[in-house]
């Protein structure tokens, strides 16, 4: 398939689905990561085990959820646990593979905002939703998987606030802080695919979505993007992977 | 036993001007009809607490309500912003707004601890983000077995829970299933309790995943049919998720949000 029939966000949203193994656990957030899960569940990962930290274990939606509490998650669910159980007994002792996560800035070294931007905590010149069940998951999760749009204004070379922790500063922090998950592996967004540095913990750019250039994604990143030697480039959607997310995101149109 | 009382009695005994009150549910459940009889009647000085602050709390912070928000997360669920939490926020509209920010994590945590009738609650949480520099109640616990610093967090004993349910018995026993969230912990953490419900039955007919709060543990049950309105009831309505996303628009702007407020809560000619 050629770049004209399919979008960025399209081709965004199948990158990450494709990065979910089937058999997986993996928290899923609303938006983007739900709509990747879910796609993934219906092309080549079927035993992907979803939970929504609504407290909705194994939800196995027909249709996308418009929200986090939807009642298709509950009515479709392994089990449904309360909000203490979910934290408590499923994310804190590591019984979660991945964990999917937006960012409204992002840093070189993985660590997110979703609090404030500009000006002070206090008094901010935006304030953000803020931490929900961001931070302990990006602590605890297996692997974190990053879905973002990419720009200059969110991929930034320092975040106003650390919501969540990537890598702090460098190799070594999560070591030091005692987080037991891996940290963001993968971070996914409209131009292409970005892995941290093994030695120094920097976000990468690994792939390149079909069509996008390396000057492209130079130019909608905020601090000088290092490039890795065996850079790819992503397959395109296949026409099931597309005609398996337009079908997940006409449910959204027909739900009322 | 808890009494059986109307939603206007039960707000005007149990929700005092100054207290801390937690309305919770989680996107499930929310007391809707519980806040807006707290904005008709006017209260002030609250300290609202909630772990996902949205659309009512939305309404209860631009009605200033509210003079301090113990949260984790604040936004119009799979809509974006919360306006009239980020005017007051940015812009002191219509009065400051002091923020006790935590993670879910944690706040579920700090609802447990109080239910619990401990000082404190026990978590791997917050570490090494910004979290700890402004909110004052994170901090640190040696663990006296293993050394492991661990995160600690007051108890929250809030003065009074106000949640929605499916049904209730006779004398007060309350059941709720589907997505039950932190509320059970929310309720045994509080002082005072109110609990709205759809209707009343003679009989609790066991449901699965059901949750029953005892008629003893609850300070008062009223019934309010749609209560949680725009928010759903599992099994009695379905979420009005047109009205999320309207709400956008009628937030946005102080007046429009005012007039919205004029004539879908203070009058109840035309109740949301």
């Amino acid at each position: 398939m050629s770049a004209a029939d399919w979008s960025a966000d399209e081709m965004m949203t199948v990158a990450a689905a494709r990065q979910l193994r089937d058999g997986t656990v993996c928290f899923v957030g609303i938006g983007l990561p739900s709509t990747a899960a879910n796609l993934a569940r219906v092309t080549h990962a079927p035993g992907l085990v979803l939970v929504y930290e609504s407290g909705c274990l194994g939800a196995k939606p027909d249709r996308l959820p418009l929200s986090i509490g939807d009642g298709i998650l509950a009515d479709t669910a392994d089990a449904v646990v309360s909000v203490p159980e979910v934290f408590n007994y499923w994310l804190q002792p590591g019984r979660i593979d991945v964990g999917f996560l937006g960012a409204a800035q992002l840093d070189r070294h993985g660590n997110i905002n979703t609090t404030v931007i500009g000006g002070s905590y206090a008094d901010p010149a935006v304030r953000l939703p803020g931490a929900g069940g961001a931070p302990e998951i990006a602590a605890s999760c297996g692997e974190v998987v990053v879905i973002v749009r990419q720009s200059r204004r969110t991929f930034t070379g320092r975040v106003d606030f650390v919501t969540s922790v990537g890598y702090g500063t460098g190799p070594g922090d999560r070591a030091r802080l005692g987080l037991r998950g891996g940290g963001p592996r993968t971070v996914i967004t409209d131009l292409g695919v970005l892995e941290p540095d093994p030695a120094t913990g920097e976000l990468t750019l690994t792939r390149l979505h079909p069509g996008v250039t390396v000057e492209q994604a130079r130019a909608a990143t905020g601090w000088p993007l290092a490039v890795a030697d065996g850079l790819t480039t992503n397959e395109p959607p296949t026409p099931d992977e597309l005609a398996a997310l337009r079908a997940l995101q006409a449910t959204l149109k027909a739900t009322p | 036993m808890a009494k059986i009382v109307s939603l206007a009695d039960g707000i005007a005994e149990l929700v005092h001007d100054g207290d801390v009150v937690a309305l919770e549910g989680f996107t499930h459940l929310i007391p809707f009809a519980a806040g807006h009889e707290i904005i008709r009647q006017g209260r002030r000085g609250l300290t609202l607490v909630r772990m996902t602050p949205d659309v009512i709390y939305d309404q209860l912070i631009g009605a200033g309500c509210a003079s301090r928000l113990v949260f984790s997360w604040g936004g119009n669920p799979g809509v974006g912003s919360l306006h009239r939490f980020r005017d007051a926020v940015q812009h002191s509209w219509p009065a400051p707004l002091e923020l006790e920010e935590h993670s879910h994590a944690g706040m579920a945590n700090r609802y447990v601890a109080g239910a619990s009738g401990l000082p404190f609650a026990v978590l791997r949480g917050y570490t090494g983000t910004d979290l700890p520099r402004h909110t004052a109640t994170i901090r640190t616990v040696d663990c006296p077995f293993t050394g492991e610093t661990l995160t600690a967090l007051p108890a929250l004993r809030p003065d009074v829970t106000v949640v929605h349910a499916q049904r209730a018995d006779r004398v007060g026993n309350v059941q709720m299933w589907g997505i039950t969230g932190v509320q059970k912990e929310a309720v045994l953490a509080a002082r005072r309790s109110l609990v709205t419900v759809e209707e009343f039955v003679d009989e609790l007919t066991p449901v699965p995943g059901q949750v029953v709060l005892p008629g003893w543990a609850i300070t008062a049950v009223a019934r309010v049919p749609g209560g949680a309105h725009p928010s759903y009831t599992q099994g009695y309505s379905v979420r009005d998720n047109d009205f999320y996303r309207d709400w956008d628009a009628i937030s946005r702007d102080r007046d429009t949000f005012r007039a919205w407020i004029a004539r879908h809560v203070l009058t109840t000619e035309v109740p949301a």
